[in-house]
Protein backbone atom coordinates (compact mmCIF):
# COMPACT_ATOMS: atom_id res chain seq x y z
CA UNK A 1 0.00 0.00 0.00
CA UNK A 2 1.33 3.41 -0.82
CA UNK A 3 1.96 5.99 1.85
CA UNK A 4 -1.15 7.95 1.14
CA UNK A 5 -3.58 5.05 1.26
CA UNK A 6 -4.81 2.85 4.07
CA UNK A 7 -6.99 -0.24 4.38
CA UNK A 8 -10.49 0.12 5.82
CA UNK A 9 -11.86 -3.10 7.35
CA UNK A 10 -15.56 -4.01 7.27
CA UNK A 11 -15.73 -7.54 8.50
CA UNK A 12 -13.76 -10.66 9.24
CA UNK A 13 -14.75 -14.08 7.99
CA UNK A 14 -13.33 -17.56 7.90
CA UNK A 15 -14.11 -17.87 4.19
CA UNK A 16 -16.13 -15.99 1.62
CA UNK A 17 -17.08 -19.08 -0.38
CA UNK A 18 -15.75 -17.51 -3.51
CA UNK A 19 -18.40 -14.79 -3.41
CA UNK A 20 -17.67 -11.91 -5.75
CA UNK A 21 -17.11 -8.98 -3.44
CA UNK A 22 -16.32 -6.49 -6.16
CA UNK A 23 -20.05 -5.86 -6.56
CA UNK A 24 -20.00 -4.27 -3.10
CA UNK A 25 -19.32 -0.58 -2.78
CA UNK A 26 -17.72 0.60 0.42
CA UNK A 27 -16.90 3.90 2.07
CA UNK A 28 -16.12 6.77 -0.27
CA UNK A 29 -17.38 4.66 -3.17
CA UNK A 30 -14.41 2.29 -3.00
CA UNK A 31 -14.54 -1.27 -4.32
CA UNK A 32 -14.54 -3.98 -1.67
CA UNK A 33 -11.99 -6.79 -1.87
CA UNK A 34 -11.13 -9.86 0.17
CA UNK A 35 -7.75 -9.67 1.87
CA UNK A 36 -6.13 -12.77 3.35
CA UNK A 37 -4.84 -12.17 6.83
CA UNK A 38 -3.52 -14.83 9.21
CA UNK A 39 -5.69 -17.53 7.71
CA UNK A 40 -8.77 -15.33 7.91
CA UNK A 41 -10.38 -13.25 5.21
CA UNK A 42 -11.05 -9.59 5.81
CA UNK A 43 -13.41 -7.51 3.70
CA UNK A 44 -11.57 -4.29 3.05
CA UNK A 45 -11.33 -1.37 0.72
CA UNK A 46 -8.50 1.05 0.11
CA UNK A 47 -9.05 4.53 1.49
CA UNK A 48 -7.31 7.83 1.06
CA UNK A 49 -5.54 8.81 4.25
CA UNK A 50 -6.25 12.45 3.53
CA UNK A 51 -9.84 11.59 4.49
CA UNK A 52 -9.41 8.46 6.59
CA UNK A 53 -6.06 8.93 8.31
CA UNK A 54 -5.96 9.42 12.05
CA UNK A 55 -6.04 13.20 12.10
CA UNK A 56 -8.68 13.34 9.37
CA UNK A 57 -10.80 10.74 11.13
CA UNK A 58 -10.74 12.67 14.38
CA UNK A 59 -12.00 15.68 12.54
CA UNK A 60 -14.48 13.88 10.28
CA UNK A 61 -16.06 11.82 13.05
CA UNK A 62 -17.29 15.08 14.51
CA UNK A 63 -19.19 15.82 11.32
CA UNK A 64 -22.63 14.22 11.49
CA UNK A 65 -23.20 14.15 7.75
CA UNK A 66 -19.81 12.59 7.11
CA UNK A 67 -20.35 10.08 9.89
CA UNK A 68 -23.76 9.12 8.57
CA UNK A 69 -22.48 8.55 5.05
CA UNK A 70 -19.59 6.42 6.25
CA UNK A 71 -21.70 4.50 8.77
CA UNK A 72 -24.29 3.67 6.11
CA UNK A 73 -21.64 2.61 3.59
CA UNK A 74 -19.90 0.48 6.23
CA UNK A 75 -23.22 -1.10 7.18
CA UNK A 76 -24.28 -1.74 3.58
CA UNK A 77 -21.17 -3.83 2.93
CA UNK A 78 -21.57 -5.77 6.16
CA UNK A 79 -25.27 -6.36 5.63
CA UNK A 80 -24.92 -7.56 2.04
CA UNK A 81 -21.97 -9.79 2.84
CA UNK A 82 -23.64 -11.21 5.94
CA UNK A 83 -26.31 -12.70 3.69
CA UNK A 84 -23.61 -14.70 1.92
CA UNK A 85 -21.42 -16.03 4.74
CA UNK A 86 -20.94 -15.73 8.50
CA UNK A 87 -18.89 -12.72 9.48
CA UNK A 88 -17.76 -10.55 12.36
CA UNK A 89 -18.37 -6.87 11.68
CA UNK A 90 -15.45 -4.66 12.62
CA UNK A 91 -16.02 -1.47 14.50
CA UNK A 92 -16.41 1.67 12.43
CA UNK A 93 -13.15 3.40 11.54
CA UNK A 94 -10.74 0.48 11.76
CA UNK A 95 -7.97 1.46 9.37
CA UNK A 96 -4.65 -0.28 8.76
CA UNK A 97 -1.65 1.03 6.91
CA UNK A 98 -1.42 -2.11 4.74
CA UNK A 99 -2.70 -5.66 4.32
CA UNK A 100 0.53 -6.87 5.91
CA UNK A 101 0.14 -4.85 9.06
CA UNK A 102 -3.48 -5.93 9.27
CA UNK A 103 -2.44 -9.56 9.07
CA UNK A 104 0.04 -9.04 11.89
CA UNK A 105 -2.61 -7.52 14.17
CA UNK A 106 -5.21 -10.18 13.36
CA UNK A 107 -2.77 -13.04 13.64
CA UNK A 108 -2.28 -12.35 17.33
CA UNK A 109 -6.00 -12.78 17.93
CA UNK A 110 -6.82 -15.50 15.45
CA UNK A 111 -8.18 -18.10 17.87
CA UNK A 112 -10.41 -15.59 19.62
CA UNK A 113 -11.77 -14.34 16.30
CA UNK A 114 -12.49 -17.85 15.09
CA UNK A 115 -14.36 -18.60 18.30
CA UNK A 116 -16.42 -15.44 17.85
CA UNK A 117 -17.18 -16.41 14.26
CA UNK A 118 -18.32 -19.80 15.45
CA UNK A 119 -20.62 -18.12 17.95
CA UNK A 120 -22.37 -15.82 15.50
CA UNK A 121 -22.47 -18.15 12.50
CA UNK A 122 -26.03 -18.67 11.25
CA UNK A 123 -27.31 -16.12 13.72
CA UNK A 124 -28.63 -12.60 13.55
CA UNK A 125 -29.17 -9.77 15.96
CA UNK A 126 -32.50 -8.19 16.85
CA UNK A 127 -32.84 -4.87 18.59
CA UNK A 128 -35.53 -4.13 21.16
CA UNK A 129 -36.16 -0.68 22.55
CA UNK A 130 -38.75 0.06 25.19
CA UNK A 131 -40.00 3.47 26.22
CA UNK A 132 -42.05 4.55 29.18
CA UNK A 133 -45.50 5.49 27.96
CA UNK A 134 -45.83 9.23 28.48
CA UNK A 135 -48.24 9.48 31.41
CA UNK A 136 -51.45 11.33 30.82
CA UNK A 137 -50.87 14.48 32.85
CA UNK A 138 -53.89 14.78 35.14
CA UNK A 139 -53.90 18.48 34.48
CA UNK A 140 -56.43 20.51 36.42
CA UNK A 141 -58.50 22.94 34.37
CA UNK A 142 -56.31 25.79 33.25
CA UNK A 143 -58.66 28.36 34.68
CA UNK A 144 -57.97 27.18 38.20
CA UNK A 145 -54.40 28.38 38.08
CA UNK A 146 -54.91 31.44 35.98
CA UNK A 147 -53.92 34.54 37.93
CA UNK A 148 -56.87 36.36 36.39
CA UNK A 149 -59.22 34.13 38.32
CA UNK A 150 -57.68 35.08 41.64
CA UNK A 151 -59.73 37.92 43.06
CA UNK A 152 -57.35 38.71 45.91
CA UNK A 153 -53.80 38.14 47.03
CA UNK A 154 -55.03 35.56 49.47
CA UNK A 155 -56.83 33.64 46.76
CA UNK A 156 -53.72 33.89 44.58
CA UNK A 157 -51.63 32.42 47.36
CA UNK A 158 -54.16 29.66 47.83
CA UNK A 159 -54.02 28.93 44.13
CA UNK A 160 -50.23 28.94 44.27
CA UNK A 161 -50.18 26.41 47.08
CA UNK A 162 -52.71 24.28 45.29
CA UNK A 163 -50.55 24.42 42.20
CA UNK A 164 -47.44 23.38 44.09
CA UNK A 165 -49.31 20.55 45.72
CA UNK A 166 -50.65 19.36 42.41
CA UNK A 167 -47.22 19.68 40.83
CA UNK A 168 -45.68 17.62 43.59
CA UNK A 169 -48.32 14.96 43.09
CA UNK A 170 -47.60 14.96 39.37
CA UNK A 171 -43.87 14.54 39.92
CA UNK A 172 -44.43 11.75 42.36
CA UNK A 173 -46.80 10.05 39.95
CA UNK A 174 -44.17 10.39 37.24
CA UNK A 175 -41.48 8.88 39.46
CA UNK A 176 -43.86 6.06 40.21
CA UNK A 177 -44.70 5.42 36.58
CA UNK A 178 -41.01 5.49 35.60
CA UNK A 179 -40.27 3.01 38.34
CA UNK A 180 -43.04 0.75 37.05
CA UNK A 181 -41.78 1.13 33.48
CA UNK A 182 -38.23 0.27 34.53
CA UNK A 183 -39.43 -2.81 36.37
CA UNK A 184 -41.40 -3.80 33.28
CA UNK A 185 -38.34 -3.25 31.09
CA UNK A 186 -36.31 -5.52 33.36
CA UNK A 187 -38.97 -8.19 33.09
CA UNK A 188 -39.14 -7.89 29.30
CA UNK A 189 -35.37 -8.10 29.02
CA UNK A 190 -35.20 -11.16 31.26
CA UNK A 191 -37.97 -12.80 29.26
CA UNK A 192 -36.40 -12.07 25.88
CA UNK A 193 -32.92 -13.02 27.08
CA UNK A 194 -34.27 -16.43 27.97
CA UNK A 195 -35.32 -16.88 24.33
CA UNK A 196 -32.03 -15.64 22.89
CA UNK A 197 -28.62 -17.23 22.50
CA UNK A 198 -27.03 -14.09 23.94
CA UNK A 199 -28.16 -10.63 24.91
CA UNK A 200 -26.48 -7.31 25.32
CA UNK A 201 -27.56 -3.95 26.70
CA UNK A 202 -26.74 -0.77 24.86
CA UNK A 203 -26.79 2.61 26.55
CA UNK A 204 -30.13 4.40 26.26
CA UNK A 205 -30.22 6.53 23.14
CA UNK A 206 -29.89 10.25 23.35
CA UNK A 207 -33.22 12.01 22.72
CA UNK A 208 -31.29 14.68 20.80
CA UNK A 209 -29.93 12.09 18.41
CA UNK A 210 -33.04 9.94 18.10
CA UNK A 211 -35.52 12.80 18.09
CA UNK A 212 -37.66 10.72 20.43
CA UNK A 213 -38.50 12.40 23.72
CA UNK A 214 -40.00 9.37 25.43
CA UNK A 215 -37.83 8.08 28.29
CA UNK A 216 -35.97 5.02 27.02
CA UNK A 217 -36.12 2.18 29.52
CA UNK A 218 -34.47 -0.56 27.47
CA UNK A 219 -32.07 -0.60 24.53
CA UNK A 220 -31.04 -4.20 24.04
CA UNK A 221 -29.74 -6.54 21.39
CA UNK A 222 -30.46 -10.25 21.20
CA UNK A 223 -28.60 -12.89 19.22
CA UNK A 224 -30.89 -15.49 17.65
CA UNK A 225 -30.66 -18.31 15.17
CA UNK A 226 -31.54 -16.91 11.77
CA UNK A 227 -34.75 -18.92 11.57
CA UNK A 228 -36.00 -17.80 14.99
CA UNK A 229 -37.00 -14.30 13.91
CA UNK A 230 -40.72 -14.94 13.66
CA UNK A 231 -40.90 -16.62 17.03
CA UNK A 232 -38.86 -13.87 18.63
CA UNK A 233 -41.06 -11.14 17.16
CA UNK A 234 -44.06 -12.94 18.63
CA UNK A 235 -42.32 -12.97 22.02
CA UNK A 236 -41.67 -9.26 21.75
CA UNK A 237 -45.31 -8.60 20.86
CA UNK A 238 -46.51 -10.72 23.74
CA UNK A 239 -44.18 -8.96 26.16
CA UNK A 240 -45.36 -5.60 24.89
CA UNK A 241 -49.00 -6.61 25.32
CA UNK A 242 -48.28 -7.79 28.84
CA UNK A 243 -46.73 -4.44 29.77
CA UNK A 244 -48.97 -1.57 28.74
CA UNK A 245 -46.69 0.80 30.67
CA UNK A 246 -44.12 0.34 27.89
CA UNK A 247 -43.99 1.09 24.20
CA UNK A 248 -41.80 -1.48 22.50
CA UNK A 249 -39.92 -1.19 19.25
CA UNK A 250 -38.30 -4.08 17.37
CA UNK A 251 -35.51 -3.60 14.81
CA UNK A 252 -33.67 -6.12 12.71
CA UNK A 253 -32.48 -8.49 11.66
CA UNK A 254 -29.03 -6.96 12.03
CA UNK A 255 -25.65 -8.49 11.34
CA UNK A 256 -24.27 -9.54 14.74
CA UNK A 257 -22.62 -6.21 15.60
CA UNK A 258 -23.31 -6.48 19.29
CA UNK A 259 -21.95 -9.99 19.71
CA UNK A 260 -18.43 -9.86 18.38
CA UNK A 261 -17.11 -10.66 21.82
CA UNK A 262 -15.31 -7.47 22.76
CA UNK A 263 -15.73 -5.56 25.98
CA UNK A 264 -17.39 -8.48 27.72
CA UNK A 265 -20.38 -7.37 25.72
CA UNK A 266 -21.92 -10.79 25.37
CA UNK A 267 -21.85 -11.53 29.05
CA UNK A 268 -24.48 -9.28 30.53
CA UNK A 269 -27.22 -10.87 32.53
CA UNK A 270 -29.56 -7.94 32.34
CA UNK A 271 -29.15 -6.41 35.73
CA UNK A 272 -29.86 -2.89 34.60
CA UNK A 273 -31.80 -2.57 31.35
CA UNK A 274 -31.96 1.20 31.41
CA UNK A 275 -28.21 1.44 31.73
CA UNK A 276 -28.46 3.68 34.73
CA UNK A 277 -25.54 1.96 36.39
CA UNK A 278 -22.08 3.40 35.80
CA UNK A 279 -21.22 0.89 33.14
CA UNK A 280 -21.58 3.10 30.11
CA UNK B 1 -47.84 -2.34 22.31
CA UNK B 2 -48.18 -0.58 19.06
CA UNK B 3 -45.20 -0.96 16.83
CA UNK B 4 -44.01 -4.41 17.71
CA UNK B 5 -47.36 -5.97 17.04
CA UNK B 6 -47.34 -4.87 13.43
CA UNK B 7 -43.82 -5.94 12.67
CA UNK B 8 -43.20 -8.58 10.11
CA UNK B 9 -39.90 -10.12 11.08
CA UNK B 10 -37.03 -11.13 8.85
CA UNK B 11 -36.59 -10.76 5.15
CA UNK B 12 -37.67 -7.17 5.27
CA UNK B 13 -36.08 -5.51 2.30
CA UNK B 14 -32.95 -3.64 3.17
CA UNK B 15 -34.89 -0.63 4.30
CA UNK B 16 -33.20 2.45 5.64
CA UNK B 17 -32.33 1.89 9.25
CA UNK B 18 -32.51 4.73 11.73
CA UNK B 19 -29.15 6.42 12.09
CA UNK B 20 -29.30 6.31 15.87
CA UNK B 21 -29.81 2.52 15.87
CA UNK B 22 -26.99 2.12 13.39
CA UNK B 23 -24.60 4.23 15.45
CA UNK B 24 -25.35 2.11 18.53
CA UNK B 25 -23.99 -0.81 16.58
CA UNK B 26 -21.14 0.51 14.47
CA UNK B 27 -19.70 2.67 17.24
CA UNK B 28 -20.32 0.47 20.28
CA UNK B 29 -20.41 -2.93 18.56
CA UNK B 30 -18.18 -4.64 16.07
CA UNK B 31 -14.93 -6.32 16.82
CA UNK B 32 -12.07 -4.02 17.70
CA UNK B 33 -8.86 -5.30 16.18
CA UNK B 34 -6.86 -2.20 16.60
CA UNK B 35 -5.19 -0.80 13.55
CA UNK B 36 -2.20 1.48 13.81
CA UNK B 37 -3.96 4.51 12.52
CA UNK B 38 -7.14 4.22 14.50
CA UNK B 39 -5.43 3.22 17.70
CA UNK B 40 -7.50 5.70 19.63
CA UNK B 41 -10.33 6.30 17.22
CA UNK B 42 -11.69 2.85 17.90
CA UNK B 43 -11.42 3.68 21.57
CA UNK B 44 -14.65 4.15 23.42
CA UNK B 45 -13.36 7.41 24.84
CA UNK B 46 -13.03 9.10 21.53
CA UNK B 47 -16.35 7.72 20.38
CA UNK B 48 -17.93 9.25 23.45
CA UNK B 49 -16.32 12.56 22.67
CA UNK B 50 -17.47 12.33 19.10
CA UNK B 51 -21.01 11.61 20.16
CA UNK B 52 -20.98 14.61 22.42
CA UNK B 53 -20.01 16.75 19.49
CA UNK B 54 -22.58 14.95 17.41
CA UNK B 55 -25.35 15.77 19.77
CA UNK B 56 -24.30 19.37 19.70
CA UNK B 57 -24.44 19.38 15.92
CA UNK B 58 -27.79 17.62 15.91
CA UNK B 59 -29.19 20.20 18.27
CA UNK B 60 -28.09 22.84 15.85
CA UNK B 61 -30.27 21.34 13.15
CA UNK B 62 -33.80 22.58 12.88
CA UNK B 63 -35.48 19.20 12.70
CA UNK B 64 -33.50 16.60 14.60
CA UNK B 65 -33.57 12.96 13.54
CA UNK B 66 -36.21 13.37 10.84
CA UNK B 67 -33.43 14.72 8.69
CA UNK B 68 -31.97 11.31 8.19
CA UNK B 69 -34.97 9.99 6.31
CA UNK B 70 -34.80 12.56 3.59
CA UNK B 71 -31.54 11.72 1.91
Amino acid sequence: MSDDHGVWAYAITAGNDGADLSVLTGVAGATVRAARAAGLIVLVSDVDLAEFGEAALRRNLEDLDWLEGVARAHHAVIEDASRLFPLLPTRLATVYSSDESMAAVLGARREELLAALERVGGRVEWGVKAYAVPEAEPEAPVAAESPASAASAGAARGAGLAYLKRRRAQLSARTESWRAALAAARAVHAHLSAHAVLSRLHAPQSPQLSGDQRPMMLNAAYLLDANQGTGFAAQVSAAADAHPELEVDLTGPWPPYSFTGDDGQAADAGEDPAGTAQDA
Amino acid sequence: MGLARELVPAELPSQRVALVDLLDRVLAGGVVVTGEITLSVADVDLVTISLRALIASVSALAGPAQEEETR
